[in-house]
């Protein structure tokens, strides 16, 4: 795994950063504009999401600015994808 | 013969029998001066220190000032600077309301010069700070009109009123404009700060518009002025009005103002003769640009726009599509300048604008008011003091007092701001009761209050797309998921007073 | 139809809310290289989950000869997407080829049939083929005119009038009418110069097109204006249907209205204006 991220700091948006981990597990930092109302929601989310792609330990930096759910998974699995370097459509 | 000796004795016993003494010519003196100099002085003249000490203020008082300056506004500051540096102490400040640049207060608190506040509102740092607990006594919150019957009826006493002014003359005749070349500021109407002006007991005019007397028409009579201060500046003035018509560009206002204008037409009060107010939202302030062409199309003229004035309402006003403008508060620079020029422009103090126990109120006149919010609950209740993360980032204004006299209130918000649901199961603060809310407009739907079953049918037999609040409430949930509790502690920070002069709702602190 | 930039979360949940008849998702100009992943990915996400109601959802995908085309087809045809817009076609056997992926992915899904095609013409060769493409395949539903590319390949500029795309736009109505599908007109981009757009929906709708695309929601109120018919308009279709409802329950074949004769024309006419009056919200099904 290598450092990657997506996503972008507009309004609606997540950006997503992914380290490789120095320890076991999944390390989230989040930064959100809702997190009061969803920082436990999207932390879910993002586990969820590296977990169903088999992304077991990773360092994730997520700076959130009300982005949906499914936009968080889209952002998540992108940059993940870029990380491993494993699509997650066929050829 | 001389007539007037032959009366010597009579004039002396009757000045006698009435205890006053007999004229005496030697005391009278002929000021031979030009009168043009003497335009440019009086004895109110003083330097801000002079003031504050001949005002007689003392530790534990009251002070006031208002908010005609907007972000723009340095009277607050450079006052309660000079009074920290004065050595004054356990201070109350009653503004009309609070904005981001007055942040500098946070030091003036933690140091005992401010010990409790009154406002219709409060923003960016120093909201920040008082959400968390930064007061031992709560800010108490009070619509426009509130406050002018608090005002009025001693229940908010001021002691000392600062009051800046665009323009005054040296015995106090000020306004939120100026006529003289010199004049660096402007900012229409001084509605709010009238209250202060009638009712404190000592009333200093910051200036930076020191105009020869008299400074007429004017908006603040030196029948009530005890000092007048010239100052460098009362304000920034780019941050005081804009320029122009500021016309929206977001596709979802323009939506919303488009819905709202069609529930205007469509809500049996759009006749001839009718009356409007428009909040200050993006949306509301469009919606008048879209019941423009209706009003042209119908042939139907208002007999009145109230409130807080725009350039939109200046331009139908001088269309020919509404007839007065009664002006409490001018947000923008053309609203202003229409002001000072157009009698049919009239100022109005807070009580004359929406006090509730005033009878010739104007809010009592009036048919149709769109309003904003930052919350609507499932019985229309609204909030717009707030924000859902329990921080203070708003103002009541006059938005209870309009909802409550008007016939019928039009509440425009988007059902989503980015994650933050606007339609929610129960308000965060209590601001303005859910019975004086008729309609509220989404991008998702229109909801009318149960109580208005009349308003419902109208506007479905419009075309307009009528949904139950509960349905909007649902559509954002399934959007956005559910939101967690706010992590709300047990420390009074607010007290939100109803118009009446009742205890409506409170804020708790926030712990985060 | 709203052509919504595939990588901008906030207006691909917001899009919906000015009720076009469709949404067009975009991965193909919209998107730079580096972010056509993670598009394909938002995109995805989005038919999913976001409900968008009775709007007909759209992709357009990149060209199926770039590295992206196919991973577009695969994730959006998961996603359950109405239909695929199909750039800068300019032969039938594209049509056929971009059938074939989806057909592969349908087929994994269990779904074969679910997604129709729409081509844009973006060159004079696609509008030389232009009846050839639109009959390609049973899945085509429409096609569109793409008039940036179109105008750089025939050597000239857009203009506020169109008459340099008065053949293009002819041809692809007449090759939509032809084979029995839709004919959508190109972008206008100047969202300061409302009036021309006007003038360029009121030609468009004269040539007989059933729909324009737009970039912008403050476009669609415009469009709505000009395509929804006048009431004068509907009255009179409705009496002619209702004349044709007569006529049928008396099992006469001869249509009359007000004494005079009506000649299918006129009926066909009348139908194409309660459509769109009902497209556009004026009347009701249960009005009829």
């Amino acid at each position: 795994m290598k450092e990657a991220y997506a996503g972008t700091l507009e309004s609606g948006d997540i950006m997503i950063q992914i380290e490789p981990a120095e320890t076991q597990g999944l390390t989230i930092e989040l930064n959100s504009t809702v997190m009061y109302q969803f920082g436990e929601q999207i932390r879910n989310v993002i586990t969820e999401t590296l977990t169903d792609l088999g992304v077991t330990d990773a360092l994730v930096k997520a700076t959130d600015k009300g982005a949906l759910d499914c936009t968080i998974r889209a952002r998540v699995t992108a940059a993940a994808v870029r990380a491993t370097g494993k699509d997650v459509w066929a050829d | 013969m001389n007539a007037t000796l032959d009366r010597k004795d009579l004039i002396a016993a009757e000045a006698q029998k009435m205890g006053k003494a007999v004229f005496d010519e030697n005391n009278l003196t002929k000021d031979a001066t030009v009168k043009r100099e003497a335009q440019k002085t009086s004895p109110k003249l003083a330097t801000l220190e002079e003031a504050i000490r001949r005002s007689g203020l003392q530790d534990g008082m009251t002070i006031s000032f208002h908010h005609h300056f907007r972000g723009g506004d340095r009277v607050v500051n450079l006052v309660v600077d000079k009074l920290a540096e004065m050595g004054f102490k356990n201070l109350s400040l009653a503004a009309s309301s609070l904005q981001d640049v007055h942040a500098p207060l946070i030091e003036h608190i933690k140091s005992g010069v401010i010990t409790s506040i009154s406002t219709s509102g409060l923003r960016g740092k120093l909201a920040d700070e008082i959400s968390r607990g930064l007061m031992d006594v709560p800010v108490v919150f009070r619509s426009h009109g509130g406050r002018g019957s608090a005002i009025a009826s001693g229940e908010l006493h001021i002691d000392v009123a600062f009051i800046g002014a665009s323009s005054s003359d040296p015995l106090g005749n000020a306004c939120g404009f100026s006529r003289s070349e010199n004049a660096k500021s402007i900012c229409g109407s001084l509605g709010y700060a009238l209250p202060d002006a009638q009712y404190a007991d000592k009333v200093v005019i910051l200036t930076d518009d020191l105009v020869p007397y008299p400074n007429t028409p004017n908006a603040i009579s030196e029948r009530n002025v005890d000092f007048v201060v010239e100052v460098e500046s009362v304000g920034d003035s780019s941050k005081i009005a804009s320029g122009a018509i500021r016309d929206t560009k977001n596709p979802r206002d323009i939506l919303l103002a488009q819905q709202a204008a069609k529930v205007i037409v469509n809500s049996g009060y759009f006749n001839d003769g009718f009356s409007i107010q428009t909040g200050s939202g993006g949306a509301s302030l469009a919606a008048v640009k879209y019941i423009r062409q209706s009003m042209i199309d119908k042939g139907i003229k208002a007999s009145f726009a109230l409130g807080g004035i725009t350039a939109h309402m200046v331009k139908l006003h001088e269309e020919g599509l509404i007839d007065r403008l009664i002006d409490v508060q001018s947000f923008d620079r053309v609203a202003a300048e229409s002001l000072m020029n157009d009698p049919k422009h009239k100022e109005v103090s807070a009580n004359e604008y929406a006090s509730a126990d005033e009878p010739g109120s104007a809010t009592h006149y009036l048919d149709i008011v769109i309003l904003s919010a930052l919350e609507v609950d499932t019985d229309f209740n609204v909030n717009v003091l707030v924000g859902s993360d329990g921080i203070i980032r708003g103002a009541i204004g006059g938005h209870p007092d309009t909802a409550a006299d008007s016939a019928l209130s039009i509440i425009v918000c988007p059902l989503l701001r980015g994650r933050i649901p606007c339609v929610v199961d129960k308000v965060t603060t209590l601001i303005t009761p859910g019975k004086s809310v008729d309609v509220v407009v989404t991008e998702y739907g229109i909801a009318v209050n149960p109580a208005r079953p009349e308003v419902a049918e109208r506007l479905k037999k419009a075309g307009l797309k009528v949904v139950d609040i509960e349905w909007l409430k649902e559509r954002a949930h399934k959007v956005i998921g559910q939101p967690a509790a706010l992590p709300f502690g047990d420390k009074v920070v607010g007290v939100v007073m109803n118009r009446d002069g009742s205890v409506m709702d409170v804020i708790k602190n926030i712990n985060a | 139809m709203m052509f919504v930039p595939g990588n901008n979360p906030a207006m691909m949940s917001d899009a919906h809310i000015y009720a076009p008849d469709s949404i067009m998702l975009d991965l193909e100009d919209s998107v730079s290289m580096a972010e056509k992943d993670a598009a394909r990915l938002l995109v995805h996400h989005a038919l999913k989950t976001i409900d968008y109601g009775n709007i007909e959802m759209v992709v357009r995908i990149n060209p199926l000869n770039t590295p992206y085309g196919k991973k577009d087809v695969e994730a959006v045809v998961t996603a359950g997407v109405h239909v695929i817009r199909m750039p800068k076609t300019e032969t039938a056997e594209e049509v056929v080829e971009l059938e074939r992926e989806i057909e592969r992915v349908e087929e994994r899904l269990g779904c074969v049939g679910r997604t129709q095609i729409m081509a844009a013409i973006e060159s004079t060769k696609g509008i030389i083929n232009a009846y050839a493409i639109a009959t390609a395949s049973k899945r085509m539903m429409g096609i569109a005119l793409g008039a940036e590319d179109y105008c750089a390949n025939l050597k000239t500029q857009r203009t506020t009038t169109g008459e340099e795309l008065l053949l293009a736009r002819q041809t692809i109505v007449v090759a939509a009418r032809a084979a029995g599908i839709d004919a959508l007109d190109t972008v206008f981009s100047n969202l300061n110069d409302m009036e021309t757009f006007r003038r360029e929906v009121e030609l468009i709708k004269h040539l007989g097109f059933d729909g324009k695309s737009i970039i912008n929601p403050r476009q669609i109120e415009i469009i709505n204006e000009v395509f929804t018919p006048t009431q004068k308009d509907i009255d009179k279709a409705r009496a002619i249907c209702a004349a044709i409802k007569e006529a049928e329950a008396k099992g006469s074949g001869v249509i009359a209205l007000n004494g005079k004769m009506i000649d299918k024309p006129v009926v066909i006419r009348a139908q194409r204006t309660i459509e769109l009056a009902m497209a556009a919200g004026v009347i009701k099904e249960e009005d009829l």
